[in-house]
């Protein structure tokens, strides 16, 4: 179970640990169920407790921003530690969802 | 003369999941007694974790098994990740940016793997199965990876 707060009508969501193959669908899982509950509009991914990232976790980044597009809402991710930004910045994930130092950044600027 | 051991590792687990984590990690924990940065380490676990989500994804319709074999070649590391499954019928289509079979995936896998690692080998038989090979060599060899480029994978290596 991921960490989750509702702000408004912003979505906070903070994942733990490793983000792959068998942890990525419980992400998904909680921001849909999450989404469907509230109504947020906006959503925030706070990447500060994650410790390893491969392409099925960004593949579940991407798919929420989509997912949040069709919504007619946005999506930011905010604290990407630096062991796991390098791979972020390979797959181009930073071209197509907007990246803020901190969710207070992300709340100011969303 | 005293023949040097060649270190190896051999890890076979069912293709599921959570065991995705313990390749990576136990690829990360031999590599770590080679001359690696952090971040390269970090690579070889993406680019590990890569591959064998490749095999639980693709591999097999119904159960079965994954091999990760490591070898130490020099200063450099080499990874071999082995299943028995399904084969991949065009290579070099699987290997191109955004290509997935699968509805919600990136089609990166290949692409990581390529990008992070210093080699890459795929070979593949239909019904037979696939074996990918990758080479990274700690960023202060990068003489060691030339001459390597083109050579065998870790079952060579002892050779």
């Amino acid at each position: 179970m991921n960490d989750v707060q509702h702000i408004d009508d912003t979505l906070i969501v903070r994942p733990e640990g490793e983000f792959d193959v068998h942890t990525a669908p419980v992400f998904r899982q909680d921001v849909e169920r999450s989404l469907e509950a509230t109504r947020a509009r906006k959503l925030v991914v706070s990447l500060k407790s994650v410790s390893f990232i491969d392409s099925s976790g960004l593949g579940v980044l991407l798919g929420r921003h989509r997912r949040m597009v069709e919504l007619g809402g946005r999506m930011a991710i905010v604290s990407v530690p630096a062991r796991i930004r390098p791979v972020l910045e390979l797959s181009g994930l930073f071209k197509v969802i907007p990246v803020y130092d901190s969710e207070k950044k992300a709340l100011e600027k969303m | 003369m005293e023949t040097p051991v060649q270190d190896t590792m051999l890890l076979e687990v069912p293709a599921l999941t959570q065991n995705v984590a313990l390749c990576r990690v136990a690829v990360a924990a031999f590599a770590s007694r080679l001359d690696f940065t952090v971040p390269e380490i970090e690579e070889l676990k993406v680019a590990t974790s890569e591959a064998v989500t490749n095999v639980v994804l693709h591999a097999y319709d119904g159960p079965g098994m994954v091999c990760v074999r490591t070898a130490c070649r020099g200063p450099c590391l080499e990874v071999e990740v082995q299943d028995w499954g399904k084969g991949i019928p065009d290579i070099s289509q699987a290997r191109q940016a955004s290509y997935t079979t699968m509805p919600g995936r990136m089609g990166l896998g290949f692409v990581f793997m390529e990008s992070l690692t210093d080699h890459l080998e795929v070979s593949s038989e239909v019904s037979k199965g696939t074996t990918v090979r990758f080479r990274k060599c700690p960023s202060g060899d990068n003489a060691e990876a030339d001459r390597l480029a083109g050579g065998a994978g870790p079952e060579d290596a002892g050779a």
